[in-house]
């Protein structure tokens, strides 16, 4: 049996400014578990609450009802638990690549020179060899995604939290780095949460897909990706995933409709 | 070089005008022609470099020194508290309201013919753009940044000095840019009003004396020193926003 790192126990939350979707919570008892290792996407509409999933893990809201687990503890500040990559790359434009990189281990207070040197490492694979010196306002859209995800690695944290990292790429860059990503998640054993609202994206990468819905009420249901690894994207085109893409995207466009 | 072609051929094109009507006016006192303003320079060089030139720098240097501290403790300061900010921010803009040219014969009365009674002019009309610019700068910081960093394990301390200040900066020079020219007004009025040396303590003399171009002379001075300020900001300003300069 494998070994929970994430477990929402019937979370309920909704902001304060208290916008309730039809009388209801953005979350209401949400229940999940996502296991060391896994790759699980979180697919749902915009505004179904995604994102707000991940400011719940991160520790930036906290939940009104229900607890959150992070590695088997449930703490009451949870800041600095999680590497988390945010919707936009958030690169500070006054740093260089090196230095936004480093950011996370300088504010846990590892020394500039240590912090450097295992960066450097990290560069290459990376693809961000040479241009370390370079700021955030000279890289492509695909580059400035893996410093900011670079950076999110660097948090030391098993559990990585990507929001739509790749919805700003074209579609060829968008491939290139969902192998590149699948590749280093593989090498690095940790358990990815990915939000996207690509329904094909989520197949092609993860182990499980979590769909948020809010009609008629907030909910969380699952599926399991019937593939196995290593994959190709070909494997798209399996009449088993093609019939599960179809369901998906019908249960998304049901909520658009109304 | 090209940047100030058009600048510099208008400036010639008046300097030309005005050195051909003050020759055909030809009332040096009341008009005095450019040459004969750098003529004068030159002779004065001696006295207006080393004694009066010296005074009004050492003016200039102490009231931005006060003004930054000043401005940019109010600013850090009105960013950390709503109602420090509720406070603070109508008094400051008020403060400018106040014709100070009006004001500062009292503070000659207060401080005498000291050196202070001309900082106190000078920081009173620098104080304001260090203080609004840089409190438009801290407040402008990014709240997804700011969460970024929370989500790392950032203190309130590493968002001060790794967020605040770094998005503060730009917005900084530019009001310390408008400081470093005022400061030049605020210590020549000062010294207007009651000095016993300084640049415009001497254009002023030279006025009672009917030396027209005695007091064009160390305004003359007073510009180049202005301009020159404003440019060393600049380079340092250019330093510190390297990521900018692309
Ligand atoms: N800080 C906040 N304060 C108040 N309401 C918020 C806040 N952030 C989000 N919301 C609201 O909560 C709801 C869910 O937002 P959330 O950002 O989680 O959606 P999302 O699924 O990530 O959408 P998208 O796909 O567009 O990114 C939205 O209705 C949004 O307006
Ligand atoms: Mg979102």
């Amino acid at each position: 049996m494998s070994r929970a790192v994430l477990t929402f126990q019937d979370v309920t939350f909704h902001y304060p400014s208290g916008n309730l979707i039809h009388k209801h919570p953005i979350l209401e008892d949400i229940h999940f578990q996502v296991n060391a290792g896994e790759f699980v996407s979180i697919i749902g509409a915009s505004g179904s609450g995604k994102s707000t999933i991940f400011r719940l893990i991160t520790g930036l809201e906290q939940p009104i009802e229900g607890k959150i687990y992070l590695n088997g503890k449930s703490m009451s500040n949870q800041l600095g638990q999680v590497g988390y990559m945010p919707q936009q790359d958030l690169l500070m434009p006054w740093r260089t690549v090196m230095d936004n990189a480093i950011l996370p281990l300088e504010i846990k207070g590892v020394k500039k020179a240590e912090a450097i040197d295992e960066v450097r490492k990290l560069l290459g694979e990376f693809g961000l060899e040479g241009v370390e010196d370079a700021f955030p306002s000279d890289l492509s859209g695909g580059m400035k995604q893996r410093v900011s995800f670079l950076r999110s690695v660097l948090s030391g944290s098993n559990i990585l939290l990507l929001d739509e990292p790749f919805s700003a790429l074209d579609a060829i860059t968008r491939l290139n780095m969902q192998e590149w990503l699948l590749g280093q998640w593989e090498k690095r054993r940790k358990t990815i949460l990915f939000i996207t609202h690509d329904v094909e994206e989520a197949l092609f990468l993860s182990d499980r897909i979590f769909i948020l819905e809010q009609e008629p009420n907030p909910s969380l249901k699952e599926v399991h990706v019937p593939l196995r690894r290593p994959r190709n994207v070909r494997d798209l085109t399996r009449t088993e995933v093609v019939i599960m893409r179809g369901h998906l995207i019908d249960q998304l466009r049901l909520k658009v409709k109304k | 070089m090209k940047h100030y072609i058009f600048s510099t051929s208008l400036v010639l094109l008046i300097l030309i005008g005005w050195e051909v009507g003050a020759q055909i006016y030809n009332k040096s006192y009341i008009l005095p022609a450019p040459t004969d303003i750098l003529l004068k320079l030159w002779e004065l060089k001696g006295i207006l470099l080393l004694e009066h030139l010296p005074a009004t720098l050492l003016i200039m240097v102490i009231g931005l020194a006060i003004s930054l501290l000043i401005g940019g403790g109010l600013a850090i300061w009105m960013n950390k508290s709503q109602l420090l900010e509720k406070t603070f921010y109508p008094i400051i803009i008020t403060s400018q309201t106040i014709p100070i040219i009006a004001l500062a014969p009292i503070f000659v009365l207060w401080f005498g013919y000291s050196i202070w009674s001309k900082v106190v002019v000078t920081v009173l009309i620098t104080f304001f753009p260090i203080t609004v610019s840089t409190f438009d700068g801290l407040r402008s910081s990014d709240k997804d940044m700011k969460e970024l960093l929370f989500t790392m394990g950032a203190s309130k301390r590493d968002i001060f000095f790794k967020l605040d200040i770094p998005t503060a900066l730009p917005s900084f020079f530019s009001g310390l840019k408008v400081a470093v020219t005022l400061s030049v007004i605020g210590a020549a009025i000062g010294e207007w009003l009651g000095a016993q040396a300084g640049l415009g303590y001497f254009s002023r003399r030279m006025m009672t004396q009917f030396d027209g171009a005695g007091v064009f002379a160390p305004i003359l001075l007073l510009s180049i020193v202005g301009v020159s300020l404003f440019l060393f900001v600049t380079s340092i300003e250019k330093y510190f926003l390297k990521w900018r300069n692309r």
